[in-house]
């Protein structure tokens, strides 16, 4: 039997946002396209596993996470500061992600710890709920909340440092992000 | 072709960090309790919606780059397989 239509459409209409998530996941695009074509066979040799009604994209970016995950905790035994050498990677190689006009938020979110940059993105940018994000990382609403949190707090700190004038000219959001907000 | 609709489908659901950041704007700041929560209150406004915008238009800027061929070609030919 061959796999229904609209779940394969279901699959291949998630596939954009997946590959943007492993994109600002690990950097490299092309890094990041080996991991989408992993969660692709993984997930089409499992398909049976997806219960058809459920969130499709939740499904498929648990996969990638998980990939990712296994595939960074593999290279941080094998070279110390994966952390380090990712946003090094990014800043001696902006080419590798396609653009350069995100640059310097992507070398701030690289600097983020691994946990608090994939809650970041499911929540602010894949467009997925608390509880859903929580799913995908196998931790608790609260545990994302507040990763999310920290991200935002830390990239504040790193923009204001790194680039202010990205962040707009003018000088009262300059004090606002100087200051990491009003007195 | 089919997946175009459903690409802009992915592009506008909702972002909850959005959601979050707007959140104060459904109530009138000035009538907010002394008890406001100061996890929420710590960054500025400003400053939480910028990150948002710039984590967005990065975000987006990779989703618009589009999928390359061998991908979809892989989910089109796995899927015609037989599942057994």
């Amino acid at each position: 039997m061959k796999l229904d239509p609209a779940i394969r459409d279901q699959v291949l209409a998630t596939v954009p946002s997946l590959r943007a998530f492993a994109i600002s996941l690990c950097g490299n695009i092309d890094r990041a396209d080996d991991l989408v074509q992993e969660t692709l066979l993984r997930a089409l040799a499992h398909i049976d596993s997806f219960q058809p009604g459920t969130n499709m994209p939740a499904w498929l970016f648990t996969i990638l996470r998980n990939l990712f995950r296994s595939e960074y905790r593999k290279r941080r035994r094998e070279v110390e500061d994966a952390d380090g050498r990712y946003a090094e990677t990014l800043k001696s190689h902006p080419e590798q992600t396609g653009r350069v006009e995100f640059e310097e938020f992507r070398a701030a979110l690289a600097k983020l710890p691994a946990d608090q940059r994939e809650a970041l993105i499911l929540v602010g940018a894949s467009g997925f709920s608390y509880d859903d994000a929580a799913a995908i990382c196998g931790c608790a609403v609260g545990t994302i909340k507040s990763r999310v949190n920290r991200a935002r707090t830390r990239l504040a700190d790193l923009l204001a440092i790194d680039s202010v004038d990205d962040f707009g000219p003018d000088r009262a959001t300059r004090a606002v992000l100087a200051g990491g907000g009003r007195s | 072709m089919g997946d175009r609709g459903k690409d802009d489908a992915m592009k506008h659901r909702k972002t909850n960090l959005e959601a979050v950041t707007d959140k104060p704007e459904s109530q009138d700041p000035m009538a907010r309790p002394a008890t406001t929560s100061h996890k929420e209150a710590r960054l500025g406004r400003e400053v939480q919606a910028r990150i948002g915008q710039q984590l967005r238009a990065m975000y987006n800027d990779f989703v618009n780059q589009g999928v390359p061929p061998h991908l979809s070609d892989l989910v089109r030919r796995l899927s015609d397989q037989d599942q057994d």
